[in-house]
C-alpha cells in the first residue's frame, strides 16, 4: 500500500503552486473549452428560449407579449435580461459555429500544424465577437 | 466477469462497436446545422418586425415552417449527442444512467413541443 503522501509527482494536475497553472494557456485550449461551454449553454438555455418563443407564437398574441416583456422595455428595446441572454446566445452561436467548422476541417486531417492551428483558433475567438457585434449592429440600425 | 475491476470486466471484449456511429451522426448534424442555423440567422435579420403579427405570419409560411422543422430535428439531435459526451465525461455509474435518461426526456419533450408549435401555426387559419 502506497503512503498517503507519496513523494511522487501527481499527474495530471492543473496547478503547480498557489494558482500557478502547470501549463501556459494557448488559444487552442481556450476554443476547446469554449466549444463545450457555448454548446452546453445553447443546448440548455437556448433550447428553452427557442421552444418558449415558438410556443408563444403558437399560443397567441398574449403569450407572445409575455415572452417579449421579459426581455424588452416598453419602448421595444432589449432590457438587461434581454441583453445578457440574447447577446450571450448569439455570441455562443457564432463561436460554436465557427469552431465547429474548425473541427470539421481538423476531422479531415488538416490544420494540425502548430502555427496554422493557433491561427485558426485565434480566428474563431475573434470571429465570435465580430459576428456577434455585426449581428446586433445590423438589428440596431434596422 | 462481473466481480473484477472495471478494466478487468471489459478486457478482451473488444470495442463497444458504437463509437463511430455517434461520432458520424454528430458530424452529419453539424453540417446540416450549419445550413439551417445560417438560414435562421438571416431570416431573423430580414424579418420586417418582431411584433406578434410579423413573427406569426413569418412562421405561417411554408418556406419558414419547413426549414424550422428541419432545424429542430437537426439541432436537437446534435445537442442530444453533444450533451451525452459532456455527461459521460463528468458523471459515472448510476448517476450517468440517470443523467442520460433525463437528457433523453428533455430532448424529446422540448422537440415535441417545438414541432407541435410550428405545425399549429403553419396549419392554422390565416391571421
Amino acid at each position: 500500500m502506497a503512503s498517503r503522501t507519496p513523494a511522487r509527482p501527481r499527474s495530471p494536475h492543473l496547478f503547480s503552486g498557489f494558482l500557478k497553472l502547470h501549463y501556459s494557456w494557448g488559444p487552442h485550449m481556450l476554443v476547446s473549452i469554449l466549444h463545450r461551454a457555448t454548446g452546453s449553454g445553447m443546448a440548455t438555455v437556448g433550447t428553452v428560449l427557442l421552444v418558449w418563443w415558438l410556443a408563444a407564437i403558437a399560443s397567441g398574441a398574449e403569450a407572445y407579449a409575455t415572452f417579449r416583456n421579459v426581455f424588452t422595455t416598453d419602448a421595444g428595446n432589449l432590457n438587461v435580461i434581454g441583453w445578457v441572454v440574447f447577446v450571450g446566445i448569439t455570441y455562443a452561436f457564432f463561436t460554436h459555429a465557427l469552431n465547429g467548422v474548425r473541427h470539421l476541417v481538423m476531422d479531415a486531417g488538416a490544420a494540425f500544424e502548430l502555427k496554422r492551428n493557433k491561427m485558426f483558433s485565434l480566428i474563431v475567438i475573434a470571429g465570435g465577437f465580430v459576428l456577434t457585434a455585426a449581428f446586433w449592429l445590423y438589428l440596431g440600425m434596422k | 466477469m462481473g466481480s473484477g475491476t472495471h478494466i478487468g470486466r471489459v478486457r478482451g471484449l473488444g470495442s463497444a462497436k458504437e463509437g463511430a456511429h455517434h461520432w458520424w451522426r454528430q458530424r452529419v448534424t453539424a453540417g446540416s446545422n450549419l445550413f439551417l442555423t445560417l438560414w435562421f440567422v438571416f431570416a431573423i435579420l430580414r424579418m420586417p418586425g418582431y411584433d406578434y403579427a410579423s413573427v406569426h405570419s413569418w412562421l405561417q409560411n411554408s418556406w419558414a415552417a419547413v426549414p424550422m422543422l428541419l432545424l429542430i430535428v437537426s439541432v436537437f439531435y446534435h445537442f442530444r449527442l453533444g450533451l451525452q459526451v459532456v455527461i459521460e465525461d463528468y458523471q459515472h455509474e448510476q448517476k450517468r444512467v440517470a443523467a442520460i435518461l433525463l437528457l433523453n426526456f428533455f430532448t424529446v419533450a422540448t422537440a415535441a413541443t417545438a414541432i407541435f408549435a410550428i405545425l399549429k401555426v403553419a396549419f392554422g387559419a390565416a391571421a
